[in-house]
């Protein structure tokens, strides 16, 4: 038996130590708890592709379809409307859509497939806070007389054009984003699944 | 009655609590219209409690049938409708409650040493119940539930690295879901009242440890009587217990006005789009949060994006609020330690009027679509409003203050 004297290294290491420990097991401890939070497998699995069939959309009209819980844009967009897509070039933050996601076969002014120019498929959430944005088609209006037409956020006004590009010194850092997508036949869009799979 | 005490005094400190707390915790005896705040959000923190307990017992938390839960208190469920406009008209009184609260020590410099810790809880309170409210917006599941909670979730996600993660845990979920909703029901039900809790605790007890400020900012235990006691100092109770009743009475005329004629306050209180169910694929044509966010909103979209990130704007909202933390600094006590504005310059009552001029100003613009001259004028009081912090660093270094009496005046 040592003597009765209380070692104050002895009981300090040992007040240290047991803190370690059970400061790491509580770490350990809360990892389940932050995890569970994570979106779970079910959430994870409701993200299949959606099949559409766009044979009826007018020039000019623009249809909303559910994707993974967001909306997609189709839009026909008229000759008149593909013509202010270079017009508006200067105006625009990033008009190459090089900081902007996209698939690569959509990294074009219209972004949208080649063989395809006039029909934009787009997921309608603004970069900047993601609210889904008005459609102003018409130029003119209550956006200015300057207004060519495209989209116009209403939560915080930012200003896209017909191809989704956004407009410089906006809100919104990038342009709104493009899906994957292909036409499985002339009128069936499959939204959110290309040739790559 | 006196033996069961004593036995009760023998074992839990009643009567000593009473005391320090009630009968002998001596208040200034100038005590002003502004005093009334405290007691009247403490009141409103109860009637939240209390009405929100009983809402539970009927809303269902998913995004199925959340907001056809809501329909089914307010048409249903007997007095339901009283209940949840008191719980709706109580979130918005509490804010108006705390807002005021929070100016009175602003006026009074009530934040100032010793009292930092008790502003710091204060402030604390204050982010525990924005959270608390927006979390409570989320849950009848409307237009303006869903797509506020998308904006202020998205908030997160313009962090550098982290944000798109931490937006994705923080919803459960891709987007905005039933899962988000649940969780939110959670938070807003069990943890965060149990934080608030806790903090109006420590504001109380530091606020015990020091005593109160008053409107003439003097130290009222500098002057005490042969007896310890504060010279200009009355007990808690009964004197200021029996005049908050007559602020309690009031505030009740006011807040039972607003839940039977005018529970939507006109948009303000519950806005119009979350009287249709939430719908993820349209944004309404003008999305606003609720009043007592605004100044904060307004101050978010006045930082345009820079270096292709949102994060500018995020991170001059968060400062809008942090910043107030450091208010007992800012205001440099070593230099200045007069406290109401009564014995301070011209210069500082400017400044408190620009600031709350800015906060007016800046809280009407976010109710409002953003235009050119919105634009503009959100920039300009969103530099009138981080002046003031600025301003209040500079003015109580060089200030010319008036004499500060020794005892309290009337």
């Amino acid at each position: 038996m040592a003597s009765d004297e209380m070692d104050p290294t002895r009981r300090r290491f040992l007040t240290g130590a047991t803190t370690v420990v059970g400061g790491a097991g509580l770490l350990a401890g809360i990892v389940p708890f932050v995890n569970s939070m994570s979106v779970s497998a079910r959430a994870q699995a409701a993200g299949a592709p959606v099949e559409v069939n766009i044979g009826r959309l007018e020039p000019g009209q623009r249809v909303t379809y559910e994707w993974r819980g967001k909306p997609v844009w189709v839009v026909r967009r008229t000759d008149r409307m593909l013509e202010t897509l270079a017009k508006l070039e200067p105006q625009l933050a990033d008009p190459e859509s090089a900081k902007s996601e996209q698939p690569p076969y959509c990294q074009n002014p219209a972004r949208a497939r080649e063989e395809r120019r006039d029909t934009l498929v787009m997921v309608g959430v603004c970069t900047h806070l993601g609210c889904s944005p008005s459609y102003f088609p018409e130029p003119g209006g209550e956006l200015g007389s300057d207004w060519l037409g495209g989209f116009f956020c209403p939560c915080h006004g930012s200003k896209y054009d017909i191809a989704g590009r956004v407009y410089a010194g906006q809100p919104a850092p990038t342009n709104m984003p493009v899906p994957p997508y292909m036409y499985a036949s002339e009128n069936i869009l499959v939204i959110g699944e290309d040739e790559r799979g | 009655m006196g033996k069961v005490l004593a036995w009760v005094d023998d074992r839990f400190p009643l009567t000593k609590m009473m005391r320090e707390h009630l009968t002998e915790y001596y208040a200034p005896k100038n005590f002003n219209f502004w005093y009334y705040f405290g007691s009247l959000a403490l009141l409103v923190l109860v009637l939240q409690i209390v009405t929100g307990i009983f809402l539970t017992m009927h809303y269902q938390p998913s995004a199925e049938e959340a907001f056809a839960s809501v329909e089914y208190i307010m048409r249903d469920v007997e007095w339901g409708w009283l209940i949840r406009y008191m719980h709706s008209t109580g979130a918005s009184m509490f804010f108006i409650v705390i807002y005021l609260h929070m100016f009175r020590a602003l006026l009074y410099g009530s934040y100032k040493k010793p009292r930092e810790l008790i502003w710091i809880f204060g402030v604390l309170i204050l982010l525990v119940l924005m959270g608390e409210a927006f979390m409570g917006y989320l849950l009848p599941w409307g237009q303006m539930s869903f797509w506020g909670a998308q904006v202020i979730i998205s908030l997160f996600s313009t962090i550098p690295w982290i944000g798109p993660d931490l937006a994705q845990w923080i919803r459960g979920d891709y987007v905005i879901s039933g899962a988000t909703l649940n969780r939110f029901f959670a938070l807003h039900v069990i943890a965060m009242p149990l934080i608030l809790l806790g903090l109006v605790v420590a504001h109380i007890l530091a606020l015990h440890e020091v005593g109160s400020n008053n409107p003439d900012g003097v130290e009222i235990k500098k002057n005490k009587d042969e007896s310890g006691k504060p010279k200009d100092g009355i007990p808690f109770h009964p004197y200021y217990t029996v005049k908050d009743l007559v602020g309690i009475a009031v505030f009740l005329i006011v807040f039972f006005t607003i839940v039977f004629f005018m529970p939507t306050m006109g948009g303000y209180f519950i806005e119009p789009p979350n009287f249709k169910p939430a719908d993820p694929l349209s944004t309404p044509a003008h999305i606003a949060p609720v009043w007592y966010f605004t100044p904060f909103y307004s101050i978010l979209r006045s930082v345009p994006s820079m270096y292709g990130s949102a994060f500018p704007g995020v991170i001059a909202m968060g400062l809008s609020i942090v910043l107030l933390f450091f208010l007992p600094w800012l205001d440099r006590v070593e230099n200045n330690p007069v406290k109401s504005t009564r014995y301070r310059s011209i210069w500082h009552k400017l400044l408190l009027a620009s600031f709350v001029v800015a906060l007016f100003v800046l809280g009407w613009l976010g109710t409002q679509p953003v235009t050119e001259l919105n634009k503009i004028l959100g920039r300009t009081f969103t530099v009138v409003y981080f002046g003031f912090f600025v301003g209040l660093y500079l003015v109580s270094r060089f200030e010319k203050t008036k004499p500060v009496p020794e005892r309290v005046t009337h």
